[in-house]
C-alpha cells in the first residue's frame, strides 16, 4: 500500500515525485515503459520558454513563467545542463509588428522581464545568420533551453536518492476507486494507493477516465524533427521562433545545451498516442520553415530526426487539479509546451496540493542536490587525468563522435535507476548521440550493457521489451 | 614524448605508410590504435577478394591485415592499442588517452592521418518511419556478425548499394537470413560489379536502381520497410510504393572519412571528398602532415589504400630527413566533365616521382569513353575505357618525362570526353 502512485515517469511525472519525495509519504512512480524519459519528454525541443506566449492569468502563463524562474536553480542542483541563452520571436512582415507589441504586452502582464523589441540591425547584430528579410523581433532575455533527458533523470534519479520507488514496464490498464483508497490494475499487477497522480502525457486522459465521470480528451499532436551536427553550432546562439499561429509556436531553431542545432516541431493532430513516425512532408515542412528565419539550412548537416507526440488539449490549458468526483486522485494532464519549462513549477504546485489536503512530516534528512556522470568531454586535461587514474575506464572511449567513455557507460547503469536500455544509456551519457549515430558505439555499448547486468547480449533491447538487436547465432536457421 | 613519425590509425593505411616511411629509413615511428588490435575494418572483413594486387593472391580481410601486421613485428614497429587520439595541436603535439596509459602527449615531427572513414547514419539520410531496432549500418551489421558470430536479424531489406552492403547481403544469407532486396536511389550501384555478381546475381537476390525507402514501420522492432521508385531528381514517385515485410533494415549509403582531428589541425578540406587536399607527396597544407587511405578519399580496393600509404609513409621519411624538394610550383589539377575530384589535387613537377598514380571517381556511369589529362591546352592522354562508374575508383598515371617538356604549366585538367 502505497501513499501516493504517479503515473508517468516523464519530467512531469519525475517533478512531482522529487518535490513530494520531501515529506514523508510512501511514493511509487509508475511507468509502462522501460525507463524514465520514453514519452513527450525525450522528443522535444529542449525550451525553457521566458512565458510571453501563454494566455494571461492562465494557469499555463503561470507555471510557465515560475518554471522559468525556478529553472537555473534546480539545474544547478541537480548538475543540470542549462543555458539561459535568450530568445528572439522574429517578425518577417511590418504589418506584423503589432504581433510583436502584443507578444511584449501579454509577456509583461505574465511576469516576463526584460522583454524587448529589437530593430532588424540589433536582431542581425545578435544573429548573422538570420534570413535577412527579418523587420523585427521581440527578444526575451529570460529564455533559456535545457537537456530534457537530463532533467527527467536527475529529477527522478534524485527522487529515487530520497526514497521514491520507481517501477516500469506496468502499464496501467484500469484503476478502480474503493473507499478511502485506488487499486491500479497495472499489465504486471495490482497496487494500492491513498492517492494517485495522473502525469500520463498524452495517456492523461485515459487514466483520468478511469475514474472520473467527467470525461477529458487529449489530442496528440505530433511535431517532427531535424537536429544537425555540432559543426552547425554557430549557426544561432539564441532561440528562434517565428511569430506564433493556431498550431503553436511555430518551426523553431534553436542550439542545444550539447552543441547541436535543433529544428522543428511541426503540428498535426493524430489519432495514434504512440505514432513517432516521421514523415518525408513533415521533414519538409521542417526544413523549409526553417528556411524562413535562415540564409541558409545546412540540410547536408542533419545527423538525425525524430518525432514527439505532445498531449494537447483542445482549452490549451494545463489542468491541475484534484479531480471533481474522486477525491485523493489529481490531475496534471495536457501538459504541452511550456510543459517542460513549467516542470519545476508543476512539481512544487501539485506537491503543495497534496500536502496541503493530505498533510504530513517533512524529511529532516531530504537530499536536496544530485551529482551528474562525470562527463569526461567537459573536463580539463587535468581533471580527465585525475578522473583516468581514479578509474582507467575512463580513458576506454566507446562513442568516439560523442566522446564517451565506458567508465561514463558503466555509471550510467548502476547509479540510481541505471539504465538497462541502449536507449537509456544513450539518454544518460550521449553515447550513440553524434554524427555517426552508434555505427560504431552500438555493438560496444550492447556488450557493456550485456556484462555489467549480466545477460546474454540477446537479452539487451533498444527501448524494452520486443526491441532485442539480436536474433540468433549464425547458421542456426540453416 | 618525443616521435619523429606518428601514424594515426593503425588500419591498413597506417600499418603500410608505417612499413614504408621504415623502409626509407625512418627509425623512430609509432602506430596509434583506438582498438584492441591492428588491422581496423579488415578485421570483420571475413570474405575473400583482398590482395589480388598486392599480394597477386586472393585473401580474406584478416589475412591480409596479417600480412602487415607480421611485417610491423618483424620491423619492430611501435605501436598502442587501446589508445584514442582526443586532440592534435597546430604544432604537432598529440594529446592521447588509453586505459593503461592514462592522458599524456607525443610531440610528434611528422604526422601521418589513417583515421579511415565512417557510415553515413539513417539520420544523415533522412528516411522516414518509425525508428525501431532492427536498423543498422551495414558495417555495424558486419561487425555483429563476423566478429560476434551472432545474428542481427532473420528477413533483411537493404537500403544502399555500397560494397559493405553487397558483401553482408552474401554473408547475411551464408549465416542463414533471408535477404529480399537491395535497393538503390541512384540509377547505377555504389559498389564494384564482381560485388553485385558474386553477392547479389549468384545468390539471386534483386538489386532494384531507382529505388529508396519511403518508410518504416514498426514500434519496437523493425515490421516492414516500404520502398519506392524515385524519378531523375530523386524524388519517390507516388503509386510504386510496395512494402516488404522484414525484421531488418541495412544501410549502405556511403562512408564519409574521419577527419574530426584534421579540422582541430585547420587543415584545407575538399568539399567533394570531405578529405584533406594532399598535393603530389599526399602531404596538407599543414607541413609535415601527411593523409592516407579512407580519410583521404574512400578506396573501393583495400591494394590501393597499401599502395597509396606507402607514398605517404615514403614522402614523411623525405620530409624527415629533410630531402623534401621545395622547388617548383604547385599546379593545380582541375577536375572536370564527369570526374568528381582527384588525389592528389595538386602536383609539383620538380617534386613527383618518376611515376605519379592520379586517382579519381567518376559521378555517373559512362561506357566507351576516354579519360583524357591535358597540360594547359595540350592534350597528353587519351585512354579509352569500356565502362567508367562512380562504384570504382579510377586512375591514370603520369611520368614525370611526359611533364617535363611543358614549361611554367598552369594546370592539368582531368575530364572524361564521350565519343
Amino acid at each position: 500500500m502505497y501513499d501516493i502512485v504517479v503515473i508517468g515517469a516523464g519530467v512531469i511525472g519525475c517533478s512531482i515525485a522529487r518535490e513530494l519525495s520531501r515529506y514523508n509519504y510512501h511514493i511509487l512512480v509508475l511507468d509502462k515503459n522501460s525507463d524514465l524519459c520514453e514519452g513527450t519528454s525525450k522528443a522535444n525541443s529542449g525550451i525553457v520558454h521566458a512565458g510571453y506566449d501563454a494566455k494571461q492569468g492562465s494557469l499555463m502563463a503561470k507555471m510557465n513563467v515560475l518554471g522559468n524562474q525556478l529553472m537555473p536553480k534546480l539545474c544547478e542542483d541537480l548538475d543540470v545542463s542549462f543555458v539561459n541563452n535568450g530568445s528572439l520571436v522574429l517578425c518577417f512582415d511590418k504589418t506584423q509588428i503589432e504581433c510583436l507589441e502584443e507578444l511584449k504586452q501579454r509577456g509583461i502582464s505574465n511576469g516576463v522581464k526584460g522583454l524587448e523589441i529589437l530593430t532588424k540591425e540589433e536582431v542581425l547584430l545578435k544573429e548573422p545568420h538570420l534570413n535577412h528579410n527579418v523587420v523585427a523581433a521581440l527578444y526575451a532575455p529570460s529564455g533559456g533551453i535545457v537537456c530534457p533527458f537530463e532533467l527527467t533523470i536527475a529529477l527522478g534519479e534524485n527522487a529515487c536518492s530520497n526514497g521514491v520507488t520507481f517501477q516500469f514496464n506496468s502499464e496501467v490498464i484500469d484503476i478502480k476507486k474503493q473507499e478511502l483508497s485506488y487499486l491500479i490494475k497495472t499489465k504486471t499487477g495490482d497496487i494500492k494507493t491513498s492517492i494517485v497522480i495522473n502525469a500520463a502525457g498524452v495517456h492523461s486522459d485515459d487514466i483520468h477516465n478511469f475514474v472520473e465521470q467527467d470525461k477529458i480528451k487529449v489530442i496528440p499532436r505530433k511535431g517532427e524533427y531535424c537536429l544537425l551536427d555540432k559543426e552547425c553550432q554557430n549557426l544561432v546562439s539564441h532561440t528562434i521562433f517565428q511569430l506564433p499561429n493556431e498550431y503553436g509556436k511555430g518551426i523553431l531553431v534553436t542550439p542545444t545545451v550539447h552543441g547541436n542545432i535543433i529544428l522543428g516541431p511541426t503540428a498535426v493532430d493524430i489519432d495514434d498516442k504512440e505514432n513517432h513516425q516521421t514523415t518525408k512532408q513533415g521533414l519538409f515542412e521542417v526544413l523549409s520553415k526553417a528556411g524562413l528565419s535562415l540564409i541558409d539550412v545546412p540540410t547536408k548537416q542533419i545527423i538525425t530526426s525524430f518525432t514527439g507526440v505532445r498531449a494537447h488539449r483542445e482549452a490549451h490549458e494545463f489542468l491541475i487539479e484534484e479531480a471533481e468526483h474522486a477525491a485523493g486522485f489529481f490531475d496534471v494532464a495536457g501538459i504541452e509546451s511550456p510543459g517542460l519549462a513549467s516542470s519545476p513549477a508543476i512539481g512544487q504546485y501539485v506537491a503543495n496540493m497534496v500536502t496541503t489536503k493530505y498533510p504530513t512530516s517533512k524529511k529532516e534528512n531530504f537530499i536536496s542536490k544530485r551529482k551528474r556522470i562525470p562527463t569526461l568531454s567537459e573536463l580539463s586535461f587535468d581533471e580527465q587525468t585525475k578522473l583516468i587514474k581514479e578509474n582507467p575506464l575512463y580513458a576506454n572511449i566507446v562513442c568516439r563522435c560523442e566522446m564517451v567513455s565506458e567508465g561514463e557507460i558503466v555509471e550510467a547503469i548502476h547509479r540510481p535507476l541505471g539504465a538497462t536500455t541502449v536507449d537509456g544509456i544513450k539518454r544518460r551519457t550521449r553515447a550513440g548521440m553524434g554524427r555517426c549515430q552508434a555505427g560504431f558505439c552500438l555493438p560496444k555499448t550492447i556488450q557493456i550493457l550485456a556484462r555489467e547486468l549480466n545477460k546474454d547480449i540477446s537479452e539487451i533491447t533498444k527501448t524494452g521489451e520486443g526491441s532485442y538487436y539480436i536474433t540468433g547465432y549464425n547458421k542456426e536457421d540453416i | 614524448m618525443v616521435k619523429e613519425l606518428v601514424v594515426i590509425g593503425g588500419g591498413p593505411a597506417g600499418l603500410a605508410a608505417a612499413l614504408s616511411a621504415r623502409e626509407n629509413g625512418i627509425e623512430d615511428i609509432l602506430i596509434i590504435e583506438r582498438d584492441v588490435q591492428l588491422g581496423g575494418i579488415l578485421n570483420q572483413c571475413i570474405h575473400n577478394g583482398f590482395g589480388l594486387h598486392t599480394f597477386k593472391e586472393e585473401l580474406t580481410g584478416p589475412e591480409y591485415a596479417q600480412r602487415y601486421i607480421d611485417l610491423i613485428h618483424e620491423n619492430n614497429i611501435d605501436y598502442v592499442l587501446n589508445t584514442i587520439v582526443t586532440h592534435i595541436s597546430e604544432d604537432k603535439v598529440i594529446t592521447l588517452m588509453s586505459a593503461k596509459d592514462g592522458l599524456y602527449h607525443i610531440s610528434a615531427k611528422s604526422i601521418i592521418l589513417a583515421m579511415g572513414c565512417r557510415e553515413r547514419p539513417r539520420g544523415a539520410l533522412n528516411i522516414p518511419g518509425k525508428r525501431p531496432a532492427g536498423i543498422y549500418s551495414a558495417g555495424t551489421a558486419q561487425r555483429l556478425v563476423n566478429i560476434e558470430g551472432r545474428m542481427i536479424g532473420k528477413k533483411v531489406v537493404i537500403l544502399g548499394s555500397g560494397d559493405i552492403g553487397l558483401i553482408m547481403a552474401r554473408r547475411m544469407v551464408l549465416e542463414g537470413a533471408d535477404v529480399q532486396l537491395v535497393a538503390e536511389i541512384m540509377p547505377f550501384s555504389g559498389g564494384l560489379t564482381r560485388n553485385i555478381v558474386q553477392c547479389l546475381d549468384d545468390y539471386g537476390i534483386p538489386l532494384k536502381l531507382s529505388h529508396t525507402v519511403v518508410d518504416i514501420q514498426g514500434d519496437k522492432r523493425v515490421e516492414s520497410v516500404t520502398i519506392a521508385m524515385v524519378d531523375k531528381s530523386l524524388q519517390p514517385i507516388p503509386g510504386t510504393e510496395k512494402t516488404y515485410e522484414c525484421d531488418t533494415l541495412l544501410l549502405s549509403c556511403g562512408l564519409i572519412p574521419e577527419n574530426e582531428l584534421s579540422h582541430q589541425l585547420g587543415i584545407s578540406m575538399n568539399q567533394v571528398t570531405t578529405g584533406a587536399f594532399v598535393n603530389e607527396s599526399l602531404e596538407t597544407n599543414v607541413e609535415g602532415i601527411f593523409a592516407c587511405g579512407n580519410v583521404l578519399h574512400v578506396h573501393d580496393l583495400v591494394d590501393y589504400v597499401s599502395e597509396e600509404s606507402k607514398q605517404a609513409g615514403q614522402s614523411a621519411s623525405l620530409y624527415l630527413k629533410g630531402l623534401q624538394n621545395k622547388e617548383g610550383k604547385d599546379i593545380r589539377i582541375v577536375t572536370t566533365d564527369g570526374v568528381r575530384y582527384s588525389v592528389p589535387s595538386t602536383l609539383n613537377v620538380s617534386r613527383m616521382q618518376e611515376r605519379q598514380i592520379i586517382r579519381f571517381r567518376v559521378g555517373r556511369v559512362y561506357r566507351d569513353a576516354y579519360v583524357s589529362v591535358y597540360v594547359d591546352d595540350t592534350r597528353i592522354k587519351h585512354l579509352r575505357k569500356r565502362i567508367l562508374t562512380p562504384g570504382e575508383m579510377e586512375q591514370v598515371l603520369l611520368r614525370s618525362d611526359e611533364l617535363h617538356p611543358f614549361e611554367n604549366i598552369d594546370q592539368i585538367t582531368i575530364k572524361i570526353e564521350e565519343v
